[in-house]
């Protein structure tokens, strides 16, 4: 059993079917990595996770708890935390509130009034903000406002935010798209090393080399549905895969 | 202990805001306005200000309808004078309380939106309140003349305390403490005073952060487990009570409480205040509401004679040209100049004049190497960290 179990999900936009009759079984404290060609479905399954989208029908089911029909704060506060594809930060502020932001939400909940201590005397949510920031690399930049960084530094905060949470289950959607390769490589050996923690995460990604260096299980899907699911060495060689991202033509 | 109280960062800035407030009978005689009433002014929308900052400075969301509040805080006012007590601290007390409730009421529907739908709903509102107290609450508000006190009036808990027979109508107090003249100013500063720390708490909390999390990205906000609805709405009533109570001090320096004060005019010009200042910074929305009243003063009790006056030494035909001219934006046209500062502001200066000090004090840094009081004003307009 799986701590994220998907099933019979079905999802449509008007006439497309976005998602049809999706099965997911993830397993805790693994690396999942759903692969597609575009518009294969990955994100929209991932908004079904996260509450941004209601499937039509079927069931997810996480930890326990079903996560539709419930507002996407509660399902942060459940334990899943998601990474955007373009990345979701809060650019007026900085990196260090961009952080301690979420490790209040993880130690408060989703609303405390807490109008009167000040900030400064946060010396726990600080320091576990600052050491996650310098984990990143992005340490000497706490002041900094947020919309003034690289893309990549979003990518690097983003994730800041979501692992000072310590989530059980971390969606990573294309984290290393844009990202130069030197980038790219730096980012697997930071989700190496998370994943090494026994944080489950789910990853869309479309460079194979991120995907394979990370995956401990791969999901194709083509046309909103998995077509094939299996370890990476089983992905690399199968027809069906190389019919649904090149027509038929050898990797 | 001290610390504990205030930020050390912030002292400076919370004295220089004392000093200034106390001494504002002396600093602002030169300037033609250190008179009570006036003054009085500043502090009580000094304080509506520094309210509508929490909510439209940190949260971004803009309220059309914070009159409907202010309004709420002045007939509250009025009635506890006529029902209960001349002193004026169960008035203050109650309106704040009573804008408070009023804005939980408005807030809860109209935060349902968010963006021009929560603004028009806010402005919708405060529109049916003010037409309520004008028509249909007569019973409570007398409408059209506004609720004032009368001889007669029950006023339970003086007339418990002492037995003597009113012959003429009695006045507010503070504890015996008349709240006419300079009192009465020193009345509202202290409670502006008030009003500025407990905003630089907001600011300076976790609760201000999260504030202003919302006006940089709701989503993410609720991707990251928060619940913004219920930090939008604490914001709301918060300063829905602040403009409770600046009704309140109204009806304290003049117990009166008519419902033009429920007017979206009003409601409109504590908009104006918050950005001509600087939405979202400390100092802003006091700067803001203290320009406005003091230009408001000048100019619209400037009228053709004077202007003509002023003009003498032109020759004539350009004198009455110039008149004419001028006499649109004065008296009953000070609203033609308020608009015209307002769109000057916006274009040139979207931060507010809180932005140009801070424009100013880095010229100052640039140019001398410091010049630590310019340093300390560009700090002020620095939104919270």
């Amino acid at each position: 059993m799986g701590i994220l179990q998907v099933k019979n999900v079905n999802k449509r936009f008007g006439g497309l079917a976005a998602l049809a009759d999706v099965n997911l079984d993830i397993e805790q404290s693994t690396v999942h990595a759903i692969i597609g060609p575009n518009g294969a479905g990955k994100s929209t399954l991932l908004n079904c996770f996260v509450g941004r989208l209601k499937p039509d029908t079927g069931t997810v089911m996480f930890d326990g708890t079903s996560l539709l029909g419930i507002s996407p704060h509660e399902i942060n506060q459940a334990g899943v935390s998601r990474v955007f594809q373009t990345p979701e930060i809060f650019g007026d502020l900085t990196l260090l509130e961009n952080v301690m932001i979420p490790a209040f939400a993880k130690r408060d909940g989703a609303f405390t009034l807490n109008a009167w201590p000040d900030l400064r005397r946060e010396g726990d949510i600080r320091d576990k903000a600052v050491s996650m920031l310098s984990d990143l690399g992005i340490g000497d930049k706490l002041k900094i406002t947020a919309a003034t960084l690289s893309r990549g530094d979003k990518r690097r905060l983003e994730l800041a935010m979501c692992l000072v949470q310590e989530p059980k289950l971390l969606l990573l959607d294309e984290p290393t798209a844009g990202m130069a390769r030197a980038d790219t490589n730096a980012t697997v050996d930071l989700l190496k090393g998370i994943a090494a923690q026994g944080i489950t995460m789910v990853v869309i990604e479309h460079d194979m080399h991120v995907v394979f260096s990370l995956a401990d299980k791969i999901t194709v899907m083509a046309q909103g549905t998995p077509i094939v699911e299996g370890l990476p060495e089983e992905i690399k060689g199968n027809a069906k895969v190389q019919e649904a991202y090149l027509g038929g033509a050898h990797l | 202990m001290m610390h504990n109280l205030i930020n050390k960062r912030d002292l400076p800035l919370f004295l220089g805001f004392i000093v200034v407030v106390l001494l504002a009978p002396i600093i602002m005689n030169p300037l033609g306005a250190g008179y009570p009433d006036l003054l009085q002014k500043f502090a009580i929308f000094g304080i509506f200000a520094i309210g509508f900052n929490i909510l439209f400075g940190l949260t971004g969301y803009l309220s059309f309808g914070h009159a409907a509040f202010l309004g709420v805080g002045s007939y509250t006012a009025v009635w506890t004078f006529k029902l209960l007590t001349m002193n004026v601290v169960p008035a203050i007390f109650l309106s704040t309380l009573m804008g408070g409730l009023f804005a939980l009421l408005i807030g809860v529907v109209s935060l349902r939106r968010s963006g021009i739908y929560f603004s028009i709903l806010t402005l919708a509102f405060a529109q049916m309140a003010y037409n309520l107290a004008y028509s249909v609450l007569t019973p409570i508000t007398n409408g059209e003349t506004g609720l004032q006190l009368r001889l007669h009036d029950p006023r339970y808990l003086d007339n418990f305390l002492t037995s003597s027979v009113e012959t003429s109508l009695p006045s507010t107090t503070f504890f015996g403490l008349s709240m006419s003249g300079f009192s009465g100013f020193y009345f509202c500063a202290v409670i502006l005073i008030i009003c500025f720390y407990v905003s630089l708490r907001i600011f300076r909390s976790p609760f201000g952060v999260m504030l202003r999390a919302v006006k940089s990205n709701q989503e993410r906000m609720s991707y990251t487990g928060l619940n913004t609805r219920p930090y939008t709405l604490a914001a709301f009533v918060i300063s829905g009570m602040f403009a409770g109570l600046a009704g309140g001090l109204m009806a304290v320096t003049d117990p009166l409480a008519g419902a033009e004060r429920m007017q979206w005019t009003v409601g409109g010009e504590v908009v104006l205040m918050t950005i001509l200042g600087g939405a979202g910074t400390l100092i802003g929305p006091v700067l803001g509401a203290v320009t406005i009243k003091y230009f408001e003063n000048i100019f619209s009790s400037l009228n053709d004679n004077i202007l003509m006056g002023f003009f003498s030494f032109m020759p004539e035909p350009l004198q009455h040209a110039a008149t004419a001219v001028a006499g649109l934006f004065v008296g009953e046209g000070w609203h033609l100049t308020l608009g015209a500062l307002f769109v000057i502001i916006v274009v040139f200066l979207p931060g507010g004049l809180m932005e140009g000090l801070s424009r100013i004090g880095k010229l100052f840094r640039r140019g001398g190497g410091g010049d630590g009081k310019k340093d300390a004003a560009a700090k002020f307009a620095t939104p919270a960290e």
